[in-house]
């Protein structure tokens, strides 16, 4: 059996998404950071932008992380974000209008946020 | 049908209504309860997770940083009042309140100055009335406080923290609310929640669990930095859920004990309107024997 790692992705309000994965790969201010099993431990700030999950049985979970902290230590990874969303959840309709409308507006944070939406699910 | 008799009628249908709202009211708070319950359990993994990283930097390495050192004296602190928009929970605002007093009276006997922010209509209307001073308030999301109304309320505290005492920012800050114990028991509590004793935090963290030597990316200080805003937040917003939940367990029973004493008046006021009742038959059996008496005594009379 290959090393896993389990990952527990929570929001501010709800737990996101947990179970086993080979490889989280996320953005962290300093550059992108991928964690594999038996990584050393770890504490780190997000950026807002996508967060790659490889699972144990082959799959991909891409989930979009709006700021947040990853930290990982024996073997277990967590993912902090006041808002996450997996990619699967996010519609991509509605995220293009508000990029629109964001952009109209001018709203830059608004704009960023359905920026990252929109890169979550084009990495899927 | 007798004034009286119509006076208890009337009155024993006034109650009947009153007695399906509240009834209606409780079973709406009953269902709410439940719901805010599950919020607060859902917003755990959250708090725990920030928990422990907040105490292996706090552990891990010797930063410093504005929201952990204490000022050697403290001069103002400022008090956050969680309170509810809407009345109908028997003493849970004026509980909340009183302790709110309590703890203001303390810290002005320590000398220091005291900033009061108010969420919820309640406690600010109590203030308002008393012409006393309120930094800021906020209102509207009592029922169901989401993370982002917690981060509204979180800005201006966390700033007025980070701004030196002399400019008018404050040295420490305290939260009144009222926790949820159970269904039957809530209390009102007060806590400091900063500048923050990294000692407690690890108290709070599980027991017996050895932190690891971390690797801070990109540095501890940066970590800390944006670490500790968000674990106000969400200790903030812990405690809005809270507070709600006890606000609607506290409406439950104070409209449980509505319906309740609504149902002894209509047993009292039906006894009373039987009895008004019975008295107008027997009033009226005893006038009409007491007219047909004198009509016979009088027809008797005439005969001789």
């Amino acid at each position: 059996m290959a090393a896993e790692l389990h990952v527990e992705l929570v929001a501010a309000d709800r737990s996101v998404w947990s179970g086993e994965a080979t490889l989280v790969v996320a953005r962290t201010t300093s550059g992108d950071i991928g964690v594999m099993p038996g990584h050393q431990p770890l504490l780190g700030v997000l950026e807002s932008g996508p967060v790659t999950i490889r699972t144990s049985d082959g799959g991909t979970v891409v989930a979009a992380v709006h700021g947040g902290f990853v930290s990982f230590a024996d073997n277990k990874l967590s993912l902090l974000a006041e808002i996450a969303e997996l990619s699967d959840e996010i519609d991509v309709q509605r995220v293009e209008r508000e990029l629109e409308r964001a952009k109209a507006e001018g709203d830059a944070s608004a704009e960023r946020r359905a920026d990252v939406r929109l890169r979550a699910v084009s990495a899927r | 049908m007798g004034a009286q008799l119509r006076v208890y009628k009337r009155r024993i249908r006034s109650v009947t209504a009153t007695k399906k709202i509240t009834k209606a009211m409780e079973m709406i708070a009953a269902s709410r309860v439940v719901k805010a319950q599950r919020k607060v359990a859902a917003s755990a993994p959250y708090a725990t997770e920030l928990t422990r990283a907040v105490t292996a930097v706090g552990t891990g390495s010797n930063t410093k940083h504005p929201l952990t050192t204490e000022a050697e004296s403290a001069t103002r602190s400022a008090v956050l009042l969680l309170t509810s928009d809407r009345g109908l929970a028997g003493a849970f605002n004026s509980n909340a309140i009183k302790a709110a007093e309590l703890l203001t009276a303390r810290l002005e006997a320590e000398g220091k100055e005291v900033d009061t922010y108010i969420v919820g209509r309640r406690g600010l209307a109590h203030y308002n009335f008393r012409e006393r001073k309120v930094v800021e308030s906020w209102s509207g999301f009592t029922d169901e406080p989401t993370y982002a109304d917690a981060k509204k309320v979180a800005a201006p505290l966390i700033e007025a923290i980070e701004t030196a005492t002399e400019d008018g920012g404050v040295d420490e800050l305290h939260i009144v609310y009222t926790e949820f114990v159970s269904m039957m028991t809530q209390n009102a509590v007060d806590g400091r929640l900063l500048p923050l004793r990294l000692e407690e935090v690890a108290e709070e963290a599980p027991k017996g669990e050895i932190l690891p030597l971390y690797e801070f990316e990109p540095s501890a200080e940066d970590v800390l930095d944006a670490l500790l805003p968000r674990y106000v937040e969400s200790r903030i917003y812990n405690a809005l859920l809270q507070s709600a939940a006890s606000k609607h367990a506290a409406t439950r029973r104070a409209m449980k004990s509505a319906t309740d004493n609504a149902g002894d008046l209509i047993t009292t006021l039906s006894r009373l309107a039987n009895a008004a009742r019975q008295a107008e038959i027997t009033q009226e059996i005893s006038e009409i024997v007491g007219g047909s008496a004198a009509l016979a005594d009088a027809t008797a009379g005439s005969d001789k």
